[in-house]
């Protein structure tokens, strides 16, 4: 396996590389559709039902399909990356739409109430007050779909655009096992990485979960 | 794009291999080998972990470990190892299907009221019939919950099957895609994606039956 690395460490970084942002742009730009979404959905519960019925059916298409289709769709290439963001994307918000909205509807209704009666209106009061209660939940979140976006992006190999799972069409393909191997474990490190990143930015952002005998 | 393969009478052909029904009972049967084999696997080890609280470390983190094992890596890895055949496909599946049940096992009997357990106790039930009279009934929404959520996860990635030359109805998008015939891709999507909400239907129905009518009061 070390041969392996140091003989083809410039395609390894390479599909390393790719297989980062490939992950993570949809990552953010799903964080960022999916949090007015879920808050549509608490703002009206009429709205919630429907909302968890649509994201489980987008969570239920194949990957490789939605990878196929978007082309078609959007008219870019095949071999685009952009097929890949999106797909990913999708698969981003049907997860985080959920939790942002069974996050923001486990706010406690006191402290909804408390705030409304010290003057918060309600835009403020979601920015300064729900959202952040509701963080930890909405983390949790991030964090499970980080990880799958991490592991999905190498199904984009077997259209020519998929990172670390270019490593294992290769070796699939020679029945050599050194590269799929090393992609692999390379993935799965990424992820834990990734993973711990969202971790330590929650441990940062809301250092009050960590205090629990002190509630009442 | 277009529908035309879909609902092209002579893809529905029991008899014709490849046809549609044969697609998705090979399909079918990859996703109840794996769920059942997963289940068996995950099931006791969630169940032992959450009665006694030993080793909770693994069942949480078993969640996003197995989340982060890139499915067809670790296929391509097996037949690779293993030679083409059934068994590298179980294989990715059921490690794909195990995290989520065993996460939801242990989450289900962590979340149930203590007092409920030492009342059981009090009466004089033993550890087993604790588990398997109290604990386990009571935790059965959320492991069911965990259960579902594998099987929509397990419909869905099954289709990778394809890529390593097998049955199920993977076979219509990578065939579709390598002769550019979006038709036969899009039917394919269309099926797994009606199979996997189908499923989640079934299960839904079942889990109103086994869960006792005493829990399905929301408090």
């Amino acid at each position: 396996m070390i041969t392996y690395l140091s003989n083809n460490s410039e395609t390894v970084l390479a599909a390393l590389r790719q297989h980062i942002w490939l992950a993570l742009l949809p990552v953010l730009l799903g964080f960022a559709i999916a949090l007015p979404i879920g808050y549509l959905g608490v703002r009206f519960p009429r709205f919630y039902h429907p909302l968890v019925n649509v994201a489980g059916v987008l969570y239920s298409i194949p990957s490789l399909a939605l990878f196929v289709f978007l082309p078609v769709v959007l008219g870019t290439k095949i071999l685009s990356p952009i097929n890949i963001v999106v797909a990913l994307t999708i698969y981003t918000v049907a997860l985080l739409a959920r939790t942002v909205a069974d996050g923001l509807r486990s706010v406690d209704r006191l402290i909804t109430e408390s705030a409304t009666a010290m003057g918060y209106r309600r835009f403020r009061r979601l920015i300064d007050v729900e959202l952040p209660v509701a963080l930890p939940v909405i983390l949790a979140g991030l964090r499970v779909a980080t990880v799958a976006n991490i592991s999905l992006v190498s199904v984009g190999a077997l259209i020519g655009v998929g990172g670390l799972g270019q490593l294992f069409t290769r070796g699939f393909q020679l029945f050599y096992l050194e590269p799929i191997l090393v992609g692999v474990i390379l993935s799965v490190l990424l992820a834990g990485v990734a993973d711990l990143a969202i971790v330590l930015i929650q441990r940062a952002v809301t250092p009050w979960t960590r205090f629990q005998g002190g509630r009442a | 794009m277009n529908l035309s393969y879909l609902f092209d009478a002579a893809h529905w052909d029991l008899g014709a291999s490849g046809s549609i029904p044969q697609l998705l009972l090979s399909h079918l049967w990859y996703v109840i080998l794996a769920l059942a084999i997963g289940t068996v696997i995950a099931l006791p080890v969630g169940l032992y972990i959450g009665h006694t609280g030993r080793g909770s470390f693994i069942a949480i983190n078993a969640g996003n470990a197995g989340r982060s094992l890139p499915t067809l890596g670790l296929l391509m890895l097996m037949v690779t190892l293993l030679g083409l055949g059934l068994l590298p496909v179980l294989i990715a599946l059921t490690v794909l299907v195990i995290p989520p049940i065993l996460t939801s096992a242990y989450a289900g009997l962590r979340s149930l009221d203590p007092q409920v357990v030492d009342a059981a106790r009090g009466v004089g039930m033993r550890p087993w019939q604790v588990l398997t009279r109290v604990e386990l009934p009571m935790a059965l929404p959320v492991l069911m919950s965990g259960f579902r959520s594998a099987t929509l996860q397990v419909v869905a990635t099954a289709t990778v099957a394809a890529a390593v030359g097998l049955g199920g109805l993977g076979r219509l998008l990578i065939d579709g895609l390598a002769v550019n015939d979006y038709s036969r891709v899009l039917a394919g999507a269309i099926v797994v994606a009606v199979l996997a909400v189908l499923l989640d239907l079934v299960l839904a129905f079942a889990q109103r039956w086994i869960v006792s009518p005493g829990l399905r009061v929301s408090r």
